[in-house]
């Protein structure tokens, strides 16, 4: 039997007053490509922060390869882990964010090589050739010494994909990728995420091109109002939504 | 197909005309107003008493050149501590611990609600406080053998120049976007990591001009160690002037130099941005 590779149960969060996630429970399983659909507000970046400790879950757990995130388990107490621990933690999860959030004062390569040599502490000779393979592998191989400010949206959203890679993360995290590009740059990345999900990753793909989800996706989980609604294989889902909101919610997107 | 309308008369073709000059009678009214002030000045000093030759014998005086070095060191060095104060305090106050917050807080208010000189005054009388410093059962020493003009006006000027400088930095992080924290973070940075990784070098580059500022002020902040017989350009003058009463020439001398060091920061402040804007041209390098 294999074990999710991310397991999610019971998870809450809130801000002040108000429920972003209300009891949340969804298993990932290794190499399944997932997709997050549902309207804005509807906690889904609430959720991926929350794998990747980015935002602290307010009751709950997560486990990630089988080890409970930002927590410990002692004497029937929750006691948190230390930042050096949950910065461990986060080295299994690589994560995509809809602006990119290059470094702006580093180079594509720069970018890509930074966490392996600063917080890997590996060798640059061997860095720099990984970088450069993943460069290649996002179709950038141009671009090494390019700064972000002199790519295009499309590109510095694969610089980000690349830097997340180099980490050799055991899952990805996507939150709106191609939200924040031209309607013409959306392929590119679209097709890098493609040959990602062929490549056998785990993937969780916050997302509204229904297009990719339907073509890619394992399995779309459409959210509403911080809780899951309906979960399923994509062209049961997508095709013929069994709850009211999916149905809504598609026929306005559509 | 139809022919391209004719295009409606009364409307001339311009493109053979060139835009006249105007005669700007105002700014040449002005420009003249302000020579003839200038050269009123200049007739005023001339005739005045002042012996420029006192000026231009004691310009490169070797007292003024020594005193013009220290004031160039004190102020490097304690441009450099308050630099230093600055960056642990601002990371300090933006850190979630509150016992840190508030001790940067306080810091902060007690070192720039002081006037300088006044603490200047303290650091060089510790002395009157405790007699002997050190650390108790390995080491100790007379505080007046320690706390030298040097030190004095080292601390005094550095902690307090901390102050200043702590919240430019502060402001300088808060300018980088949340975006690279969590970047940062994603890529397993701790937050010290990802400070001076990620933010401090995107955080220079907004806060090298007040930096500048500061900078300047801290050149001529240093003559204030004057009081506390800190040998810098404008003590010395002093003591040449109590010695041969040529007050105003003297203080000429120190006057010309502070504004050669000040104009001589102004191109290197600009090296130091262009070093920093790394990245942020669409076309750098
Ligand atoms: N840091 C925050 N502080 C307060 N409210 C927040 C914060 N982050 C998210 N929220 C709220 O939580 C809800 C879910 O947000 P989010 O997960 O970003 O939704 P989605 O990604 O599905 O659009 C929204 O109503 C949002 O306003
Ligand atoms: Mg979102």
């Amino acid at each position: 039997m294999t074990k999710p590779l991310v397991a999610i149960r019971f998870v809450a969060k809130n801000f002040g007053e108000f429920q972003a996630l209300k009891n949340v429970s969804l298993d990932v399983w290794p190499g399944e490509v997932m997709c997050l659909i549902g309207a804005s507000g509807s906690g889904k970046t609430t959720l991926l922060r929350c794998i990747n400790q980015l935002a602290v879950i307010d009751s709950g757990g997560i486990w990630l390869d089988g080890e409970l995130l930002g927590v410990r388990e002692q004497g029937g107490r929750l006691h948190r882990l230390s930042e050096s621990e949950i910065g461990r933690q986060r080295l299994k999860t690589g994560m995509v964010f809809q602006r990119f959030n290059l470094f702006p004062h580093k180079t594509a390569l720069e970018n890509i090589a930074e966490g392996p040599l600063q917080v890997q502490g590996r060798k640059a000779g061997e860095v720099r050739t990984e970088a450069l393979e993943l460069l290649r592998r996002v179709g950038l191989s141009t671009k090494a010494n390019s700064y972000p400010a002199q790519l295009s949206g499309g590109q510095q959203q694969r610089v980000a994909i690349a830097r997340a890679l180099a980490m050799k993360p055991m899952l990805m995290l996507f939150d709106e990728p191609t939200s924040a590009l031209d309607p013409e740059l959306v392929g590119e990345v679209l097709a890098v995420m493609k040959e990602l999900a062929k490549s056998g990753m785990t993937m969780m793909v916050v997302t509204h091109e229904l297009g990719f989800a339907r073509e890619v996706a394992d399995r779309v989980v459409y959210m509403d109002q911080g809780a899951i609604v309906e979960q399923g294989h994509a062209s049961d889902v997508l095709g013929a939504p069994r709850e009211e909101r999916t149905k809504a919610f598609l026929s306005a997107v559509i | 197909m139809k022919p391209a309308p004719a295009l409606a008369e009364g409307f001339p073709d311009l493109s053979g005309m060139r835009i006249a000059r105007e005669p700007h009678w105002f700014r040449w009214l002005s420009a003249a107003l302000i020579v003839l002030v200038l050269a009123a000045i200049a007739r005023a000093f001339a005739n005045g008493q002042i012996e420029w030759s006192y000026v231009s014998r004691f310009i490169a005086a070797k007292v003024i050149l020594e005193g013009i070095v220290n004031t160039m060191v004190m102020a490097v060095l304690a441009m450099a501590l308050g630099i230093f104060l600055g960056i642990v305090v601002a990371i300090m106050r933006l850190s979630p611990n509150p016992v840190l917050k508030t001790v940067a807080a306080g810091y902060t208010w007690l070192f720039r609600g002081t006037p300088l000189i006044l603490q200047l005054l303290l650091w060089f009388n510790l002395a009157l406080v405790f007699p002997t410093i050190g650390i108790p059962g390995l080491w100790s020493a007379r505080a007046v053998e320690i706390m030298t003009p040097f030190l004095a006006a080292l601390l005094g000027l550095g902690i307090n120049q901390g102050a200043y400088t702590s919240e430019v930095m502060r402001a300088g992080m808060l300018s980088v976007d949340i975006g690279q924290y969590e970047a940062a973070q994603a890529i397993g940075m701790g937050r010290l990591r990802a400070l001076r990784r990620i933010i401090l070098p995107q955080a220079m580059r907004v806060v090298i001009p007040p930096l500048g500022n500061e900078f300047i002020g801290m050149v001529k902040a240093t003559s204030l160690a004057s009081v506390i017989q800190y040998p810098e350009v404008l003590h010395n003058a002093e003591n040449i002037y109590y010695a041969n009463s040529r007050v105003i020439e003297l203080l000429i001398v120190a006057g010309l130099w502070y504004l050669l060091v000040v104009s001589i920061l102004t191109p290197l402040q600009m090296l130091l941005e262009r070093r920093f804007a790394r990245g942020t041209l669409r076309f750098a390098r």
